[in-house]
Formats: structure tokens, C-alpha cells, sequence
């Protein structure tokens, strides 16, 4: 009962929550290296030559 | 309040863009704090920036080959949008202050929305989900995945990035094209509208805003309204400078946290709040 009650009070920490969970995810499965190997590279597309 | 956000807003833009080295020769920061995102629209080749784009981040996951849901930038939406909703939008995005500064310039007559303002607030969706998702999953530029809006509509990229690096590294100089002269185009197109309509890129076009928006309701932080002191004067209404109702401010995915409502309130009716929103039906506004 407790446990739904919160969850409808104060939804904002199961977002935060998710975010931690999806943050772990996209570490366990190397999504944080593609980001870094993206923003250490001149992007081409962003400044609009590529 | 005002003073306050602008000295937040100068501070955080400055805090993310530090990496002055990088100004000076043309160059980008490539160290360890660029696995992690800002939480506002932030060009991570800007030579300043120290931290990636979460769209940027979102577009570099979805072009990857096959398809792969993109929980790290999930993560980071999930972290500030829980914890701030909208008011990144209106205290930590640079892109943001660049548009506040433009509108403070006293040229025209004021505007808070564009015409047509009801339909044209549903643009960010569409940015969103054509050019962020189903552009960086879908349009190719050879073998490659394109970020198509990075590409083709960023204009934080275009003014933090492109004219930064081009003005000190003549060897990118050389390389520009038609591409650069329509995102220069549509830069200098929002530039001069954001003098005259408040924040239009923020209102109509930001993706960033669509997402932290769906949070608004439910965030950490929010503007709470105490019905029962409330005149009705509407002098939040006035001051705000989307044009909310008072019903709406507390609610709505427009509402980027401000806080021009809460000062304006004579009966102190308004005030901001670290107690999360509860999710719960909210009175239907008149004002849209």
C-alpha cells in the first residue's frame, strides 16, 4: 500500500530512480563510449560542413 | 528573482564552456567529463564546452548501426527532468540566455507568442520525433546515419560551434558549404525573431523542451500556487512572459521555471518548491 502511495506522491523520485537504472545500462553496455568518441571529434554535421 | 536567474544562467554557461584553451586554438576540450551531459542545449563542439549535448548524445546513440534504445541519454532526461523539469530551460541552457539577452535589446514591439502560437507550440514534438529520432535512425549520408537535427536546424550548434571554430581554424574555413550558409541562415532568422517574440526557438523548435516539458508536471522542483490566498489578479498571468494562466504555471510543459510569476504575485500566492509534483488531474485552462 505504502509503496503505491509514494509512487503517486512523489513520482519524480521514480523518474530519478529510472534515470539512475537507464544510466547503468547505458554504462554496462559501452553507451557512454560512443558519446564520449562523438564529443571529442569535431562534429562536422553540428557546425555545418559535413 | 531576474538578477538572480541571469547571474545563474551567465554562471552555468560559463561553468560549461571553460575550456577557454580550446577558443583560442580552434580546437575542442577531449577530456574524461565529456562521457556525461550538460543538462541544456549545449553544442559539445563548442570549443568551450566540457560536457556533451543530451541530443547531441541521444542522435550519436540512435546512428549507431541496428538499433539500439539509448539508455544513457534516457538516463540523463530521466536525471534532470525528474529533478528540474523545465527549469533547465529557463536557468541552465545557454542557448536560452542568448535568447533572453535578444530580447531585452529595446527594438520592436514586444511579443510573447508568435501568431498561430497553439498550433506552432506543437513544433518541438515534431522536431523531436523527425528530425532527432526518425531522422538520426533513418536518413542515411551514404553508410553513415545523419544527426539530422544537429545537421539541419541546431542553431546552438551553429553559434557555439560552427562560428567559434571557424573564426580561429582556417583549415574548417576552408571546408564551408551550402550546409553552413542555411544553418547560418536559420541561426540569424531566430536571432532576430527572439528580439521581438520571447524565446522563440525554446517555444516552438527546442526538442530538449519537449522532453524536460513531459516532466514538468511531476518534477522536484515546482512553482506551487496556494489557491485559497489567491486574488485573481492576474498579475502572474501579466508578467509571465509565455502568457500562462495561474493554473497552467504549475503544470504546463510550456512553463520554463522562471520565476517572474513568483515575484509578481502581490499576495505571495506563488512561491518555488522542492516537494515534487503529485501526479493528479489539473483544472482545464482557458488560455491554451
Amino acid at each position: 500500500m505504502g509503496f503505491c502511495r509514494n509512487s503517486k506522491k512523489s513520482p519524480w523520485l521514480w523518474g530519478l530512480l529510472m534515470g539512475i537504472l537507464f544510466l547503468g545500462i547505458g554504462a554496462f553496455s559501452g553507451q557512454f563510449d560512443v558519446i564520449w568518441r562523438k564529443a571529442v571529434m569535431i562534429c562536422m554535421e553540428c557546425i555545418g560542413i559535413g | 528573482m531576474n538578477k538572480l536567474r541571469l547571474r545563474v544562467q551567465i554562471l552555468f554557461t560559463i561553468l560549461t564552456n571553460g575550456y577557454a584553451y580550446g577558443f583560442l586554438k580552434g580546437k575542442i576540450y577531449q577530456g574524461p567529463l565529456k562521457y556525461t551531459c550538460v543538462p541544456g542545449l549545449n553544442c559539445y563542439s563548442c570549443p568551450g564546452a566540457v560536457a556533451s549535448c543530451p541530443i547531441g548524445a541521444l542522435q550519436a546513440l540512435l546512428n549507431q548501426q541496428g538499433f539500439h534504445i539509448p539508455f544513457s541519454a534516457l538516463g540523463f532526461f530521466f536525471l534532470f527532468g525528474s529533478l528540474l523539469g523545465r527549469f533547465v530551460c529557463g536557468w541552465l541552457c545557454p542557448f536560452g540566455l542568448v535568447q533572453d539577452l535578444l530580447h531585452k535589446i529595446p527594438l520592436f514591439r514586444k511579443r510573447k507568442r508568435l501568431p498561430l502560437h497553439h498550433i506552432l507550440k506543437y513544433g518541438k514534438y515534431l522536431v523531436l520525433f523527425l528530425l532527432v529520432c526518425v531522422g538520426s535512425l533513418f536518413l542515411f549520408d551514404g553508410f553513415a546515419k545523419v544527426p539530422a537535427f544537429c545537421k539541419y536546424l541546431c542553431p546552438s550548434g551553429t553559434l557555439l560551434g560552427a562560428l567559434p571554430l571557424l573564426s580561429a581554424n582556417p583549415l574548417l574555413r576552408s571546408q564551408i558549404g551550402g550546409l553552413f550558409f542555411w544553418k547560418l541562415g536559420i541561426l540569424l532568422l531566430i536571432l532576430f525573431l527572439s528580439v521581438k517574440v520571447y524565446r522563440p526557438f525554446c517555444q516552438y523548435l527546442c526538442p530538449l523542451g519537449a522532453i524536460y516539458g513531459w516532466f514538468n508536471r511531476f518534477s522536484l522542483l515546482q512553482i506551487h500556487w496556494e489557491k485559497g490566498l489567491c486574488t485573481s489578479c492576474n498579475a502572474c498571468e501579466r508578467a509571465c512572459p509565455l502568457s500562462l494562466s495561474v493554473q497552467e504555471i504549475s503544470c504546463s510543459s510550456e512553463c520554463i521555471r522562471c520565476g517572474q510569476c513568483v515575484k509578481a504575485c502581490p499576495a505571495n500566492c506563488l512561491h518555488f518548491t522542492a516537494k515534487g509534483g503529485a501526479l493528479q488531474k489539473t483544472e482545464p485552462s482557458k488560455t491554451g
